[in-house]
């Protein structure tokens, strides 16, 4: 089952799963609301270093900059324009957590099985292309140029109206 | 190789998963989304390189789901701050206005 030999790449990987793991279960944890998102940026920097591993390097620069950068920095913002007081409100409802313990771990399980059963074999080895950023970039703007003029569409959209929305009434 | 990349996304997934179903501040449950998103984008580059057939496409559809975060994480962010105008609150069982 857990047949794996140890190489290089499994060391690596199991150190930023160590570090993505951990800070999502911080996440999870951590009482303050600002400690909170500062461990999620560290789960989303080890999930950078996980993509350098793929042979993704393009996608990994895009997630630290994304990602560990401008969400974050947006979740505090959002955490300092609300009032908080420091301290996560605690879950009240101990029958509305256990629910929702059970939910995540009967997915897991089910998941974990789903991966165990299936027969993944590659019959091709992976080619990143001589450089990741330009091979990315000439399939983007070849095969995938309507997608990607929609996807600006939908950005321009959305930051338009998140200002509508976040603009003070005037009243 | 494939199955512990696939191991560690579902793993992410559920905590996100959690998160969003058990955590009453709503940034929090911004964040839990957050982190389900991720666990699908790691799915999506690690298919990329261990699939059945590898190639730069998963990559590609991984930047577009970040950039589709972006602008959920935006817009979010937004409703949350005109909620906490209207309330004054960012707890998420207060805003049950509409199940009155």
């Amino acid at each position: 089952m857990f047949n794996v030999n140890i190489t290089g790449e499994y060391v690596v990987f199991f150190i930023f799963a160590t570090i993505i793991i951990g800070g999502a279960v911080l996440m999870i944890s951590l009482e303050k609301v600002v400690h909170m998102v500062i461990s999620m940026a560290a789960a989303f920097l080890g999930l950078a270093g996980m993509y350098v591993l793929l042979d993704a390097e393009f996608v990994a620069f895009v997630q630290v900059l994304i990602y560990a950068g401008a969400v974050s920095i947006l979740m505090i913002f959002g955490i300092m324009m609300t009032k908080h007081n420091g301290e996560a409100a605690e879950p009240v409802k101990p029958l509305h957590e256990t629910l929702a313990v059970i939910g995540a771990l009967c997915l897991f399980g089910l998941l974990f099985y789903a991966i165990r059963a299936s027969d993944f074999q590659s019959t091709a080895a992976f080619h990143p292309g001589e450089d990741n950023t330009l091979a990315i970039g000439e399939l983007l703007f070849t095969g995938y140029i309507v997608p990607f003029e929609l996807l600006s569409i939908l950005l321009t959209v959305a930051f338009i109206g998140a200002i509508a929305l976040a603009k003070k009434e005037a009243e | 190789m494939l199955s512990s990349y696939l191991t560690l996304a579902a793993i992410l997934f559920c905590i996100g998963l959690y998160g969003t179903l058990a955590k009453r501040n709503a940034i929090i449950v911004l964040l839990s989304l957050e982190l389900m998103l991720n666990a699908v984008n790691l799915n999506l580059i690690a298919f990329s390189k261990y699939g059945a057939i590898p190639s730069l496409t998963g990559q590609l559809f991984s930047i577009f789901t970040i950039t589709v975060a972006a602008a959920e994480a935006a817009i979010a962010v937004a409703i949350l701050i005109a909620l906490f105008r209207a309330r004054g609150t960012v707890l998420v069982d207060a805003f049950n206005r509409m199940r009155r």
